[in-house]
């Protein structure tokens, strides 16, 4: 769930999501959910004219498990914050009996 | 929360739908909504659509209903297949999409509907078909090399035997 609540955190930020397809979507993350679909709003298909199909389409709804990359903003992103909860969150899993 | 009500929805409801006893409230109680996570679903029922499914054909439909499982019906649908500088339509009309078939779902812009880059000429189905058929040949022949030349410097190929466009 920790990449989940991670996605949340970028709501409303510009991101790039490439897919297991080679495309490539730029758009504002509009929304996420725990199968890491994903919303983008005002498109932008990089390589446009390679994926025509995409010509008209203002917004998407990509399925969690064709995406290969999400490309992030930086300055969105505060990697210390999420190393420490990766740690505590593998060691809350670790901890668990199974 | 998005406005999540369902008073435009046709009749028959989605394929997992019950439809309401006759005199019933004509809305679903708030607790058969909850599967509509934010992500996983689109807004209204009249929007037009582009989807892409798992193997690659590009439908363009009115979405006319859906449930969580992102299962989809689509009407006045049309395949679109694009080839190298040519396109084709085939009508198809009426579909009903399992979920898991479902790549990706993008909103048509009406301001720009049916919009295609001047560089594609349309050309029949058949004309189109054969050079998908053709293209897809070749790639599969470039693919198998490019796996075998990666193969023998110790990489695995992604996604193998899987179907992905």
């Amino acid at each position: 769930m920790l990449f989940f609540s991670f996605f949340k955190t970028l709501v409303d930020h510009e991101v790039t999501v490439e897919l297991k397809n080679d495309i490539s979507i730029k758009g504002t993350l509009k929304s996420v959910d725990q199968f890491l679909n994903i919303k983008l709003d005002d498109i932008q298909v990089v390589e446009e004219l390679k994926y025509p199909h995409l010509s008209s389409v203002k917004n998407v709804f990509i399925r969690g498990s064709v995406v290969r990359y999400v490309h992030l903003p930086g300055a969105a992103v505060d990697t210390a914050l999420l190393e420490d909860a990766t740690r505590r969150e593998a060691a809350s899993q670790a901890s668990k009996p199974r | 929360m998005e406005n999540l009500s369902l008073q435009d929805l046709p009749p028959a409801g989605g394929p997992n739908h019950v439809q309401p006893p006759p005199g019933g409230p004509p809305q679903l109680p708030p607790q058969e909504l909850a599967w509509l996570t934010e992500a996983s679903t689109v807004r209204t029922s009249t929007e037009k659509l582009v989807l892409v499914l798992r193997d690659g054909r590009k439908l363009i439909g009115v979405l006319r209903s859906w449930d969580q499982f992102a299962n989809l019906v689509l009407q006045d649908t049309i395949e679109r297949t694009f080839v190298q500088d040519v396109y084709s339509d085939i009508v198809r009309g009426i579909y009903l999409v399992r979920g898991e078939n479902v790549l990706l779902l993008g909103e048509i812009d009406l301001d720009k509907d049916d919009y295609i880059p001047e560089q594609f000429r349309k050309v029949s189905a058949e004309e189109a078909h054969a050079m998908k058929v053709k293209e897809a040949k070749e790639k599969q022949h470039t693919d198998k090399a490019k796996a075998k030349k990666l193969h023998s410097l110790g990489f695995e190929v992604e996604h193998t035997g899987e179907i992905l466009f």
